[in-house]
């Protein structure tokens, strides 16, 4: 798995830090996403993947090849 | 219960998309079909009145997910086709071209229409902003002029001023709210609104109603407020609030009140489900039923339906979230403020970045955060409840808004 996140398109909601905590984070200036682990181990990725598709601004891409 | 052999969905927005996504997700390998009247590929409504209508982006940037995503669904797309009838038994929805769609699910997500001002019909340089075509028109006519007047200050009016004023328009906010999006923030934080609107140069025009708009040879030139002032504009945006688009159910014999009545499953009738603007559902932990029209509820809610089609029976009972982007501020709701409510800030300062608590009976009904979305979001761990839905609905049985 190879995670992607488009800065320009996040609004901040948080929803990927709520559900992949260990993948994803906010700046604390302005709430923008944080990708703390591009290639997560294999644990996380159903949590990754639902943060993908319920992220409200649709900024984060899943790839499967690391 | 075991999986259904075909789920349609009908609505391709994000509530409709979402709860495709879901199904699969969870596993679902049946027949999925999505219909919707629009031809065009799902897009996302929240940029619309920002970034499409800036200019900022190209509308190909509010598209939801590229075609080889779409394609990877193994979902049929029947688009430019509308749903005209539902039988509710027969889990059979009949389209404008003919069609004869059955499921043993069917999900409702056909969202919302704009409330138009009345007597409005065919005038040019009057316009509204749902569809991303209506963004596209609006944009092109705001190149074009030199003052708009929007009408409605809630989230949406307040965006689309923010927007224009932006744009370098001479911008006129007019509504019947004492101040901006004083129905969801309450007064002080409505306050805080106008001073932002009004030092970015919108004129705004609190507390009165339009009485009627002024037209010149088929044109809108501006809008007559119930006080007797002339507002003149090259553009006027209608921003006044949505109706469910539950038009083509009538007859159906589902409970049509204020949307497509569910129960706290979402279900609206055995094998028929509602998720999104729409759906208005019974929310377990506020007692009440409950329409959200956000983009986060769109998404949650379909993935509680999608989970209660594969025979999971959650509950959906999250804390409403919405946030807003005007000018430079972002702002980020959970809960229910309540107008009434005792509001305290919790971090930050009043003024550039803040987060207020509202409580009211003893109890937080609602975070709010003016930019500081991510200080915000922790802060709403106090609201019993899920956030924006999560991904564990059923265990948010008792929400602590107070009120909707």
């Amino acid at each position: 798995m190879k995670i992607s996140v488009d800065e320009t398109k996040c609004c901040g909601a948080g929803q990927c830090v709520m559900l992949a905590p260990e993948v994803f984070d906010q700046r604390d200036e302005d709430g923008i996403v944080v990708l703390l682990d591009a290639a997560p181990a294999p644990e996380h990725h159903q949590a990754a993947r639902e943060s993908a598709e319920v992220c409200p601004a649709a900024a984060i891409h899943i790839g499967e090849e690391a | 219960m075991s999986a259904p052999a075909g789920v349609l969905v009908v609505g391709a927005s994000a509530a409709g998309l979402s709860t495709v996504e879901a199904l699969r997700r969870k596993g679902y390998d049946g027949r999925l079909t999505v219909l919707d009247a629009a031809a065009g590929a799902p897009y996302d409504r929240p940029p619309l009145s920002k970034q499409i209508l800036s200019g900022t982006w190209d509308p190909e940037r509010a598209h939801l997910r590229t075609q080889e995503q779409l394609d990877a669904l193994g979902a049929e797309f029947l688009l430019g086709d509308a749903a005209v009838a539902l039988d509710v038994p027969g889990r059979t929805v009949h389209t404008a071209h003919g069609r004869a769609l059955s499921a043993e699910a069917v999900v409702l997500s056909t969202g919302l229409r704009p409330r138009r001002l009345p007597g409005a019909e065919d005038l040019t340089g009057l316009h509204v902003l749902r569809t991303l075509d209506e963004a596209v028109a609006l944009r092109g006519a705001l190149r074009n002029s030199r003052r708009v007047v929007v009408v409605g200050n809630g989230v949406l009016g307040s965006e689309i001023a923010a927007t224009a004023a932006g744009l370098g328009l001479t911008t006129t906010l007019a509504g019947l709210q004492p101040a901006p999006m004083q129905d969801q923030f309450g007064p002080r934080v409505a306050g805080a609104l106008a001073d932002l609107h009004t030092r970015n140069g919108v004129r705004l025009v609190s507390g009165v109603g339009v009485g009627e708009l002024t037209r010149d040879q088929g044109r809108a030139t501006g809008v007559r407020l119930t006080s007797g002032e002339v507002l003149s504009a090259d553009v006027v945006v209608a921003a006044i609030g949505c109706t469910p688009a539950t038009d083509w159910l009538a007859g159906s014999g589902l409970d049509l009140t204020d949307g497509v009545t569910c129960d706290a499953y979402c279900r609206a009738a055995p094998g028929v489900y509602a998720a999104g603007d729409v759906a208005r559902w019974y929310h377990q932990g506020l007692g009440t039923h409950l329409r959200l029209e956000n983009r986060t509820n769109a998404t949650a809610q379909a993935g509680v339906v999608a989970a209660n089609i594969l025979g999971q029976d959650l509950v959906y009972a999250p804390v409403p979230y919405f946030w807003t982007d005007q000018f430079d501020v972002k702002i980020q709701v959970y809960g229910a403020p309540a107008p009434d409510a005792d509001v305290t800030i919790v971090e930050g300062e009043d003024g550039d970045r803040f987060v207020a608590r509202y409580d009211r009976a003893g109890r937080t009904g609602a975070v709010l955060g003016w930019n500081m979305p991510k200080q915000a979001r922790i802060h709403s761990r106090l609201l019993t409840g899920t956030p924006g839905g999560g991904r564990d609905c059923a265990a948010a049985a008792t929400a602590a808004a107070p009120s909707a």
